[in-house]
């Protein structure tokens, strides 16, 4: 009690200056997750969160029982995992090829243009790929001038989930490199000389020496990543979807945001994401402790 | 090194650089594709087929059209308000809060932190952190799309761990002439990290500018949107209707590609063109965000 009265005291000033950070995360991330409970009540605008009524885990097991849990859950878990097969290596792939480029002038220009697309807002990178691949546009024409007709990619929900992970790999993948870049320039030298020595190649000592000396830094993005599963870009998915492919593109993410802010069912749609909330932090535990168990690296 | 290269050693490095091109051609080629469509006569344009290598025809016409919408002009105005007064807030709070967190001896800064970083992994969702933002009026304000996102825990701790890395000596011997916490900070601790104080600057400021998600949820009124609300009507929901109403009807197809074309150009030039004088300090800040393992 003394020690916490004498702290107070001489840390005065800091907690004065400290309190508008503290109060910001209460009110804005600490405060929804006590909102979080009208995911068991049925909530009325008149009764306010408080004073609505509990009914348990009613909107769960609608949510659960509904037509729209298999075709979300379906296309987040989908997306996901096509965007870690494709789009997660990616970046490494460029990193590990970089590193091979001897003329500095000609990585620089590479490393450039290739961070660029980062800088292009999501709502123009829709844009522009709509306008591509509309049925007039550049990859149509170019399609049937060689003979192979053409697709109405935009209306085809089989394309949607290329589109999706093709689009971010084309945005992403000269920044995400830059981490991995780094990683190289860490490794030690004299490991490239002894591989010399010993009469390994340019591919062998890529794939002996650069990427087993990244490897703790991507099995860390890894566990980021996996952590993130259920927290797919539903930003650019609620520009790029139309109706017309609900049916691969329609994620948990854009039906809570048209549950709950279009329609207005509060508390259904909170529970909606309540659940996609809880099993991402649930996956991240999991990945996290399975990856120290592997490989001793963790993110806490 | 002077020896030989291989057989082997050429096409590999022969392989490596054709990739690399054609990666080069892939990200810049559909960037120029839209300035050359932008500054194209748009009858002849919609006539091509195929690649463009330079502008067909040429014609100013459609920039003008984009300029003449008062939206645009809105959307600028916002997204620039939001811009300066959101990044101004931004890295006061967060310069702020990793201070305060990187001193020593102070009881709280661990249970702070923890609550801090507990946020990166679990929040309460879209419509718990919608009906907050509603009960505090802020909806359709510009302040919905400044306060909610005012400090990002990510960044709060990579400027802590800098912070961290400052020695103390100087600190303390401030102290010791009767400085105060505040003449710390901004005498001492901020001017030595200018370099991760301009790092945040840049990443909050772009992270303002292409923002779109928040505009979305809070802002109904037309009057408040930034221009990446206005990007959507006008690239994806096509409502170029009101810059094409003096253009005859067979046109306004045309004419619409032509105004979308210029309007990319005009909202993502400004940023495209500050990026590569600003690169180094980009990188930096992302790996300065990587040591804090």
């Amino acid at each position: 009690m003394r020690t916490l009265r004498k702290d107070l005291r001489r840390n005065r000033h800091i907690y004065m200056m400290i309190a508008p950070v503290v109060m910001y995360f209460g009110l804005f991330y600490y405060l929804p997750i006590y909102g979080v409970q009208i995911a068991f009540k049925q909530y009325s605008i008149m009764e306010g969160i408080w004073n609505s009524p509990w009914i348990g885990f009613k909107h769960f097991s609608d949510f659960f029982g509904g037509y729209y849990f298999d075709r979300t859950l379906r296309n987040t878990l989908l997306i996901s995992l096509y965007d870690i097969v494709f789009g997660f290596p990616a970046p490494i792939i460029l990193a590990l090829l970089l590193n091979e480029v001897g003329r500095k002038h000609f990585r620089n220009l590479v490393q450039t243009l290739t961070y660029m697309p980062h800088f292009i807002s999501v709502v123009v990178v829709v844009g522009m790929m709509f306008d591509f691949l509309a049925r007039g546009g550049i990859i149509n024409q170019l399609t049937s001038s060689i003979g192979l007709g053409t697709v109405s990619y935009l209306q085809s929900p089989e394309w949607f989930r290329t589109l999706y992970v093709g689009s971010g790999i084309w945005q992403q993948i000269g920044w995400g490199s830059i981490i991995y870049i780094a990683a190289i320039t860490g490794i030690d030298p004299t490991l490239y000389e002894a591989a010399r020595v010993d009469g390994a190649g340019r591919w062998s000592q890529m794939l002996r020496i650069t990427l087993p000396g990244i490897m703790p830094t991507i099995i860390i993005l890894l566990i980021l990543r996996l952590g993130n599963v259920m927290n797919v870009g539903y930003e650019k998915i609620l520009l790029m979807y139309t109706p017309v492919v609900y049916e691969t593109s329609d994620v948990i993410s854009t039906y809570v945001y048209r549950k709950g802010i279009l329609d207005g069912s509060f508390d259904y749609s909170s529970a909606v994401g309540l659940f996609n909330s809880v099993v991402n932090l649930v996956l991240l535990v999991c990945a996290n402790s399975l990856s120290r168990r592997a490989s001793g690296s963790s993110i806490w | 090194m002077n020896r030989k290269k291989s057989f082997g050693e050429r096409a590999f490095d022969i392989a490596n650089v054709s990739i690399l091109t054609l990666l080069c051609f892939c990200t810049l080629y559909p960037i120029l594709y839209i300035i050359f469509g932008s500054l194209s006569d748009s009858v002849l344009l919609v006539r091509h087929s195929g690649f463009l290598y330079k502008p067909v025809g040429f014609s100013w016409d459609a920039y003008s059209m984009v300029l003449k919408n008062p939206m645009i002009g809105i959307g600028y105005r916002n997204t620039l308000f939001i811009l300066v007064v959101g990044t101004f807030i931004n890295v006061a709070l967060t310069s702020l809060g990793a201070y305060c967190l990187s001193r020593r001896n102070v009881l709280f800064t661990k249970p702070i932190l923890m609550m801090i970083v507990f946020t990166m992994f679990f929040n309460g969702g879209l419509i718990p952190t919608f009906m907050v933002v509603k009960n505090l009026h802020m909806v359709d304000t510009l302040w919905s799309v400044i306060i909610p996102t005012a400090i990002s825990a990510y960044n709060l701790i990579v400027m802590r761990t800098f912070f961290l890395s400052l020695p103390d000596s100087l600190e303390e011997s401030a102290k010791m002439d009767g400085a105060n916490e505040y003449t710390v900070l901004f005498r001492i601790v901020l001017p030595l990290s200018m370099p991760v104080v301009a790092v945040m600057i840049l990443f909050y400021a772009v992270g303002h500018w292409n923002a779109f998600l928040n505009a979305l949820i809070y802002l109904n009124d037309r009057d408040k949107f930034p221009l990446q609300l206005v990007l959507r009507e006008i690239l994806i929901q096509n409502s170029t209707d009101n810059m094409t109403t003096d253009t005859a009807s067979l046109d306004a197809a045309a004419v619409a590609q032509s105004i979308k074309y210029s309007t990319i150009v005009i909202a993502t030039v400004p940023i495209l063109f500050i990026y590569p004088f600003l690169q180094r300090y980009f990188t930096k800040g992302v790996l300065i965000g990587a040591i804090k393992e």
